[in-house]
Parts: C-alpha cells; structure tokens; sequence
C-alpha cells in the first residue's frame, strides 16, 4: 500500500508549537533530546565501566555512584518522541526498513556518513548545550538571545558544507 | 495559573507528562517528513524548506502562545525556563551541528523518530549521537574554559535589542513572515525555473494566517506585560502563606552567618531613606528605592544569580518590605527574603558582644559564638528549581 503523504508544513509547525507550548505550561521548560541522549550514553557506560563514570567528572553527574542516568524527565520524553514516531509511521503507512539516501551514493556509505554526521551532531548539541529541539525551537519560543544565535549557526555551518557534499543527497 | 508543576503530583503523573509531551512531539515531527533524511536535507538545496517553515512555525506558535497567556496574566514567565545564553560555545556548536545535519540528515530529536519508523541511517545516525556525547564527555576538560565562558543567566533577545517584551514578539513575528515568503517564492522559483515569477502569495489561507498572527503579536505589544502588582493579583496567593507563616523573615544572625559563608553569594537591598542609609548600614547593603524594584534592568542583575545567590531586603517598614518582596518574588527572583525588624533590632542584639570589637557594619563569624545554638530558626533554603529545569543540560 502506498504511504500517505506529509501534513502541510504550516500547519505540523502549529501543531508543534501546540505541543511546545504544552510542555512549557506543564513542566516549565520546553522539549529536548540531546539531553536524554546523553544519559543513554552514560547509562550505556556505566554497565561496563562504572567506575569510570565515577571518574569523569561530566558523566558523574548524571550517572556517578547510585545515580542512575536513566531514571529522569528527559528520557521518559524520548521514549515518548520514539512512540509517537512510531505509531505515527505505522497509521501512515510509513514503516519500511529503509535507507534514506541521495540516488548517488550507496548504502553502505550513506550509512557510514550518517554515523559521522550523527557524532558531529551529538558533539556539538553538547558543546551547544542543546539541540535543534531543545535549544533552537524551546530558546527560541521563549526569545532566549543564545538559542537565536545558535539557530543561525546551525544553518548557518549546514549552509555552508551542503554545496561540497551535494552529491550525497542530489 | 500555567506553568503547572507536574512534579508536585508524584513522579508517576510526572514522568507520564513528559512521556505524553514526548508522544506528541514525535509524532508531529513524523507527519510533517522529518522522519526522513532526504526531505530534511532537501531544505539545504532550497528546493524543499520544509525544515525551515516548520520549525519557525512552531517556534513562532508557541512564542505567541507564551506571550499572549502571560499579557492577560494567565502564565508566569518568570517560572518559565529560558536557555542560558553560552555565546561563543553555542555558536561553535551550533556551526559543528549544522555541519552534522548535512553530513547525516538528522538532527538528534529527527534520528529518533526516523530509527522508529526503521529507518537504518536514522538508527545508525542516532548511535553516531551516543558517541558524540561520550567524545564530548571525555574531552570537555580540555576546553571547560572556552565552553563556560561567554556566559549570561536568562538573557532574551528583548534585553539585546533593548526593546519591550512586545515589541520584540513582533519582531520576531515579521522576521518568520519574511522567512516564509522567502521560503515560498525560493522553491517556486527552484522548481519550476521556466515558469514566470510572480510576487504575489496565491494561497488565500497563507494569507489570512499571516494577518491572524501579526494581529496577535500586535495584540501582546499593545497589551504589555502585566506590573508586579498586577501579577501579585494573579499569582500572589502560592507566595502569600510564605509571608504569613513569616518564612521569609531571616532574623539578624542568620545574615550575619550567612553574610560569612563563602558559598553563598548575598544580595543586600537597603529601602530606607538616604539620610539614614548614609548615617548606618551594613556593609554589604546597597541602597535602592521602591520604583527601582520594577526596572527592567535592574530586575535582570538580580536574575542573573547563580543558585546559591540569596537576596535579602532591609527597611525597618514592614509594611514596604511586604511590598517590596511581592514586587521582586513575581518577577523571578529566587532566593528571596526579608530582614526581620530590619535594622532596629540590630544594635542591641549585639550589644553584649560589644567587647569583642567589631564593626557592626560587619559582623564577624566569631560573633555568632557568643549565641546559643537556638538563638534563631533557619529560614533561608536555597531553592534552585526554576533554573534546574532544562531537559538539554
């Protein structure tokens, strides 16, 4: 069966705000991902070294001695961001095991790319401090000054490499 | 009154909203394509912008949704959490995330859903984040200077730019308008470059909802944000037992204690006239009048605390210190307090430890020995949970 297309973009950027508004009168703050991430990492680390989480001063904080990394909001928001894409794929007939590529290049090196990418990004949403989701959409809302110039500087640097790699996705 | 404090309900019915946020969150971001690499790459060859009319959609929705409930007196701002402004490590990062998003087509929150509905590079990609994370971890000691340098508590573009709270919603209101005009006529023009190039917006809805928001940004300017008096009608009652059960009044040696302790950094507001503040005050006090309270800019400095920053008030009006603190505790400033008796109670409390030779501007530590362990109740506890409230850091 043929999958159903996209919502008008306007109209998914409403309801996002919606959904952003929400999370801020519920829970004072906005949305977020890179946070949960990061726990994950730790978490991760944890069941085979924790004592070097205990050592590391960045990852002690969140998951140092009976701190448990995953016991926290931002977690339970991605597994509910993981289950609201999921269930949102299925109703619209948008489950495939796929690859999401460019018709240039092949898989093997879409796939190895988008590992690179996925570690520059998740360097830099902790360099940043946040996210697209948690910085540029929750800072920007609230007019936060840093999350503005940080939006600008994420498509800003995107602008700046996408004529050099436009082979990837063209 | 908005924000809720879902917290407060237990951690069952706390966790169960975050996990229904996250629900809605993951599944808009899966109805409008982000699920998938290509349509979120495809904003950076112009010919799909998407990424961009979505994202400041929403970011333009809740702005005004924010801001509206707030003028008509329905959502404490001050509750709500706002970034820290990293200036220089978020534009580094930032740069380096970009860099990312074309490199891997996602950004974190997209490579979630993508890996949800099985697709591989999302999966892939959403690992390559983990490890991200771990790199920056292990690294983070070697540029911890960089990255906590460049640093402002809770600054809004408003405070940047100088301009009222309003005015800048409207700015930002225009600023999304043109970026999606922009957005509209950039991918008419890239996808059908033969066809005429015309100026005008034909979607009549585009239109209408352009006017339905300018009209509401227009409405929050006009409005304006309620006074500290006005917000104390609305939100006045959750602070008004702290007042009568006097757990904001901090009696003379629990200042001077906590005016020694080096991890707390004090605040000493004085509102008495000049003529007495010039003939005695404490050392740390600095004089400020009663309008002073409601400037913005003034309200920004005492914002800007860390968490262990402790602001207390000193008048011997009890009345104005009411006043005063009401005025303060609604617009954001943690950590509040009052100095009980102000400064009548001052020297003779100290009286009989006169031999120890002191500057009553001043009290030492030692001074507090010469007191029973009784002497006073702990009033103040430092509460830091306005701030402790960003999902990202």
């Amino acid at each position: 069966m043929q999958s159903k297309p996209y919502i008008n973009p306007y109209l998914a950027g409403a309801l996002l705000g919606v959904v952003l508004f929400s999370a801020f009168a519920l829970t004072h703050s906005g949305l977020g991902a890179s946070g949960a991430i990061s726990r994950i990492q730790v978490a991760a680390t944890a069941s085979v070294a924790q004592s070097h989480v205990d050592r590391v001063g960045y990852f002690a904080a969140v998951g140092g001695g009976d701190r448990h990394a995953l016991d926290h909001s931002s977690v339970m928001m991605l597994i509910g961001t993981f289950a609201g894409g999921l269930v949102s794929a299925w109703r619209n007939r948008r489950l495939k095991v796929e690859v999401c590529k460019g018709p240039q290049i092949s898989n093997t090196t879409r796939l190895a790319l988008a590992l690179v990418g996925g570690v520059l990004m998740g360097f830099g949403a902790r360099f940043a401090r946040g996210c697209t989701s948690g910085q540029a959409l929750s800072g920007g809302a609230v007019l936060s000054a840093g999350s503005w110039v940080f939006m600008f500087a994420v498509f800003g640097g995107a602008y700046l490499v996408a004529w050099f790699v436009r082979k990837l996705w063209n | 009154m908005f924000p809720l404090d879902m917290a407060a309900h237990g951690k069952s019915i706390n966790y169960a909203t975050f996990f229904a946020i996250g629900f809605g969150f993951g599944t808009v971001l899966e109805l409008a394509g982000f699920g998938n690499a290509r349509k979120l790459a495809a904003q950076f060859y112009l010919k799909d912008m998407t990424v961009l009319k979505t994202m400041f959609t929403g970011i333009l929705t809740a702005c005004l949704l924010i801001f509206f409930t707030a003028s008509i007196g329905y959502l404490d701002f001050s509750k709500i959490f706002v970034n820290q402004t990293y200036l220089w490590p978020g534009l580094i990062g930032g740069l380096v995330m970009g860099v990312g998003f074309v490199i891997g087509g996602y950004c974190p929150g997209t490579s979630v859903v993508s890996a949800a509905s099985f697709k591989l590079d999302g999966i892939v990609f959403f690992i390559g984040t983990i490890l991200g994370a771990g790199v920056f971890g292990e690294t983070v000691d070697k540029f911890s200077g960089f990255w906590n340098a460049s640093y402002t508590e809770r600054l809004l573009l408003s405070d940047w730019f100088g301009w009222s709270l309003g005015a800048t919603v409207v700015g930002v209101t225009l600023l999304a308008l043109t970026f999606f005009y922009a957005a509209e006529k950039t991918e008419q023009y890239f996808r059908t470059p033969d066809a005429p190039f015309s100026w005008k917006i034909g979607n009549r809805a585009y239109v209408a909802s352009a006017g339905v928001a300018l009209a509401v940004a227009l409405g929050i300017w006009l409005n304006g944000q309620p006074t500290p008096e006005q917000k104390w009608q609305h939100l006045g009652a959750q602070y008004q037992s702290l007042l009568d059960k006097r757990e904001v009044f901090v009696h003379p040696l629990e200042y001077v204690k906590t005016w020694n302790d080096s991890a707390v950094k004090l605040v000493t507001l004085d509102l008495r006239p000049k003529a007495e503040f010039d003939a005695f005050h404490l050392d740390s006090a600095q004089r400020v009048t009663f309008d002073q309270l409601a400037d913005k800019d003034f309200v920004f400095e005492l914002d800007q605390l860390p968490p262990q920053g402790v602001v207390v008030l000193v008048t011997n009006d009890e009345a104005e210190a009411v006043r005063a603190w009401q005025r303060l505790k609604v617009q954001g400033v943690t950590n509040l307090y009052i100095l009980e008796h102000g400064l009548r109670d001052w020297e003779p409390l100290f009286s009989h430890v006169a031999s120890l030779h002191f500057d009553l501007a001043k009290p030492p530590a030692k001074v507090l020995e010469q007191f029973p362990k009784d002497a006073y109740t702990i009033k103040i506890k430092l509460k830091t949970s306005r701030r402790a409230a960003g999902l990202c850091s």
